[in-house]
């Protein structure tokens, strides 16, 4: 009646790598060796599927890495990428540390960069207002018109349990229907795509606005929009590893539980937590049109409010992280259009993505080679 | 080898051993878990490992089963040497473990589970002749429990039946039991203990891991006492020891088993409890008007069987379940506010039941999880900042005063063991200097060495002028600490006792028995 596990004997090689569990804490150096040895592994498979379909991977590899680092030129526009990603990759980190899957920051973007626009278009500044007023009041704008967005869902999470996933994703496309309304009808500029182009009191100042002053900055696109980035990685670091309140969002994330035991209110975190990180990707939306594009027009995010969940996991959360995962994604995307315009760019992002995650596994389990002895 | 003298010399089955472990050393970074441990289990006897929290009895069990692989150290099974590389290694050789953790899927079966990884069924499950295998699997052992039962359905003790019958499902007549008995209520495990009789009288061999002496002594054939990675004691014959020994042997020093009160005079009303009906969990009535009254420097003690309202209780006083009528008085202001914030702000300390769940944050650090409650005020707050100087050199302090152990300050607290969580949320709760401590179920699940050191810090608080409510269902621990005990049955204070009476403490804990209460 007892049924014997049946036994399966089969031939073992002499060696075996053996999994185990780590029981005590990894040590600092660790998590970002690893993930560089996962990139490092990412680039030699994607080498081998390069060259598996005739390509050169050795001088393809070359290429990206001048096209997106070979000048100071296209290092620039390197990071012009990599500003939106940075400032959407905080807002989901910051949600993400509570546990609140904000998964609606292409929509706080987008609602962001209405807000900015509406303060030059409606306008609520006139047009000779100084640079000095006018970024200033566009960014507030821009921030608050995120943060709003993130405030619905916030506060239906926190008032009513209703699941921010499905919120924070519905209300992307109300964001980018609401826009388009704007785009196309209020404020098109003879019915196309686009709004009339904005006075240059509302442009972020680009590096190449000073050549004058300094020939090396002449055709440098990068804007002030990155130093806002930096800046927000330095405060989102701060909020969360240095103030009470990034105290309480990191206990709270830890665990709810004993969150409450500690007295703290979950039901007001969890609102301010979505404001802050809408907030942030409206940021985003702000330094896109008035750095880049200059204009409110439709097509300003490409799925960056997506990019920054992808960027925040891949930065394990950590803000300074998140900066330099924006910059290498930054990368890819100038890169990944010099060598064609789909195929290969997104393979080997995906095989980095996947690289990075399947890493993961060694903070948790340390790999043994151990040999096999015959009983 | 000696080893093959033996065998020639003894033919009786008395002697012939199902388990021999010699010279196991594990080593795990910056901790010497098991150093050179000999330990043997004939076949058919029940066979304690004692020892306290960290003494490396899970570990040299789970080297035996395969989950850990040993630094040194050799391990025969019914006499051959064997080397085992994986938990399947194990069971293949008829050695199942039954871990604290139980490792089931709560959607599925009792059938379902115990089916799971195996080779038959292939692909057509055929539930119902499994079903019945298992029936008749747990009839043999009186392990009864439905089959077609969910697990989610059942309780923890028919949880745990299950998981041993996977093991007796896979053929295994060697059973490694983890702290068996912690989940089980205190009827389960009579019961437990006569199925463990019944399956050595069927010829299997088990080795039943514990702390509590005084279960080791009723169940076990021999006992084997670890402590700190090392044998105080092997092999000893159950009938000729005694609990003192056992005692001494597990920590190294005499353990006062009783810890001394000396007589106090209380002082003003700290907490009172008003006629306070609350609800559970699942929105039933939970407090049906309990009453209650904390003052200065006592400790009183709430007796009562598990699931009569002391969680609620507890969590009503702490602020984090609002009352649906009556009132909480901390201190001649309201608190059960259903937010904590309120009772901590009047000094009002919370030692929770549930340890990993509600009383600290797994994956941060000791430092933030020490600060869980200091973090609002001075010194750790400056403004709307931390202090990482002062909140770590709390942490430190709180560290050694309170023992706890751990590696470094940035250890998380997931990796405490059981004692050393519980002493560093005592440490945290009684560092604040509370006006009233509410100790849910303090000493649970620790060793006898560590359960003295947290009654200590207990009366410690009391001396200081602490109110105390000490919720258990330890009657030891209530009558030896308590000034005054009620017991709660069914959401109401049914009795009041000053002095020890177990006789109207259990008529009254079960319902039969309930007497006027004054406060």
């Amino acid at each position: 009646m007892t049924t014997k596990a049946r036994t399966t004997s089969r031939w073992r090689p002499p060696f075996r790598i053996q999994m185990e569990a780590r029981l005590e804490e990894v040590p600092r150096w660790l998590p970002p060796l690893i993930s560089l040895g996962a990139i490092v592994a990412a680039l030699i498979l994607g080498g081998v599927v390069l060259a598996a379909v005739g390509g050169d991977p050795f001088a393809t590899y070359a290429h990206i890495a001048r096209a997106s680092f070979g000048s100071l030129g296209v290092f620039s526009d390197t990071l012009v990428k990599a500003t939106p990603l940075i400032l959407v990759g905080l807002a989901c980190t910051l949600a993400f540390r509570m546990r609140l899957w904000n998964i609606g920051a292409e929509g706080q973007l987008f609602v962001g960069a209405f807000g900015a626009s509406a303060v030059v278009l409606i306008p609520l500044l006139p047009p000779e207002t100084p640079r000095t007023v006018m970024i200033p009041v566009m960014m507030l704008a821009g921030f608050l018109a995120g943060a709003l967005w993130g405030f619905v869902p916030g506060y239906l999470k926190a008032r009513l349990n209703v699941n921010e996933i499905i919120t924070t994703l519905m209300m992307n496309y109300i964001a980018i229907s609401w826009n388009y309304f704007f785009i196309f009808g209020v404020w098109s500029e003879g019915g196309f795509e686009m709004s009339k182009v904005f006075p240059k009191s509302a442009w972020l100042p680009r590096l190449a606005d000073y050549a004058r002053q300094a020939p090396a900055f002449r055709g440098l696109t990068t804007h002030l929009g990155l130093v806002f980035g930096l800046l927000a990685a330095v405060a989102v670091w701060f909020i969360l590893y240095r103030s009470k309140w990034g105290y309480e969002i990191r206990l709270i994330g830890d665990n709810p539980k004993a969150a409450q035991y500690a007295g703290i209110p979950i039901v007001r975190n969890t609102i301010l937590v979505m404001m802050l990180s809408g907030g942030l990707a409206g940021l985003a939306g702000m330094s896109e049109i008035s750095g880049v594009v200059h204009r409110l027009q439709g097509n300003i995010s490409h799925g960056y409010g997506f990019t920054g969940i992808i960027i925040a996991w891949l930065a394990k959360l950590n803000p300074f992280a998140v900066v330099l995962v924006s910059v290498l994604f930054g990368s890819l995307i100038l890169a990944g259009r010099e060598i064609q315009p789909s195929g290969i760019p997104k393979l080997i992002q995906g095989i980095i993505l996947f690289a990075l995650i399947a890493s993961e596994v060694l903070l948790r389990y340390r790999l043994r080679v151990v040999r096999v002895q015959e009983a | 080898m000696n080893r093959d003298l033996d065998k020639t010399m003894s033919q009786a089955p008395s002697t012939a051993y199902a388990v021999e472990m010699q010279g196991i050393v594990k080593q795990f970074p910056g901790v010497l878990a098991v150093a050179g441990v000999d330990f043997d289990l004939r076949e058919g006897e029940i066979h304690a490992l004692l020892g306290e929290n960290g003494a490396g009895k899970s570990t040299l069990m789970n080297v035996l089963a395969g989950l850990y692989r040993p630094e040194s150290g050799t391990i025969s099974i019914h006499g051959q040497p064997v080397d085992l590389r994986s938990p399947r290694d194990a069971i293949e050789r008829g050695l199942g473990m039954v871990h604290q953790h139980f490792m089931l899927v709560p959607s599925q079966t009792v059938t379902e589970n115990i089916l799971l990884g195996l080779d038959e069924p292939r692909f057509v499950m055929r539930l119902a002749r499994y079903d019945r295998q298992v029936a008749e699997l747990g009839e043999r052992f009186g392990l009864r429990v439905d089959p077609k039962a969910r697990i989610w359905q059942l309780s923890v003790g028919e949880q745990q039946r299950v998981e041993i019958l996977k093991m007796l499902y896979r053929g295994a007549d060697i059973l490694i039991l983890d702290e068996p008995t912690a989940v089980l209520a205190p009827q389960e495990i009579e019961e437990f203990f006569n199925t463990l009789r019944s399956m050595k009288a069927q010829g299997k061999s088990i080795i039943f891991i514990s702390h509590k002496l005084g279960e080791v002594m009723a169940v076990a054939d021999r006992i084997t006492v670890l402590r700190k990675g090392r044998v105080t004691a092997a092999g000893l014959d159950a009938a000729t020891t005694n609990a003192p020994e056992l005692a001494r042997l597990m920590v190294g020093r005499e353990v006062l088993f009783r810890v001394e009160r000396v007589h106090r005079e209380p002082g003003e009303v700290i907490l009172s409890v008003d006629d306070v009906h609350a609800l559970n969990d699942k929105g039933l009535p939970a407090l049906r008007g309990v009453s209650l009254k904390v003052r200065s420097g006592e400790i009183v003690g709430v007796a009562g069987v598990a699931g009569n309202g002391q969680r609620e209780l507890a969590e009503v006083i702490t602020g984090l379940r609002p009352c649906t009528s009556g009132r909480v008085l901390v201190h001649d202001r309201e608190v059960s506010t259903g937010s904590a914030s309120t009772a901590i702000g009047q000094g009002v300390a919370h030692v929770p039941e549930d340890r990993i769940g509600v009383g600290s944050a797994p994956n941060l650090d000791l430092v933030d999880n020490l600060i869980m409650k200091s973090y609002r005020q001075p010194p750790v707050a400056r403004g709307w900042v931390i202090d990482q100087i002062a909140a770590r050199q709390n942490a430190g302090q709180l560290k050694n005063e309170y023992e706890i152990v751990a590696p470094s300050l940035d250890t998380s607290a997931r990796l405490l063991s059981g004692g050393n969580l519980q002493r560093l949320i005592l440490a945290r709760e009684i560092s604040a200097q509370p006006r009233l401590l509410v100790a849910v179920q303090p000493t649970r699940g620790l060793d006898v060495g560590a359960i003295e050191g947290v009654q200590r810090l207990l009366l410690a608080q009391r001396e200081a002028g602490a109110a105390i409510l000490l919720i258990s269902e330890e009657l030891d621990e209530l009558f030896s600490l308590s000034d005054r005990v009620a017991v709660i049955y069914d959401g109401q204070i049914v009795g009041q006792l000053l002095e020890e009476d177990r006789e109207t403490v259990g008529l009254m804990m079960t319902g039969q028995m309930r007497m006027p209460v004054g406060s």
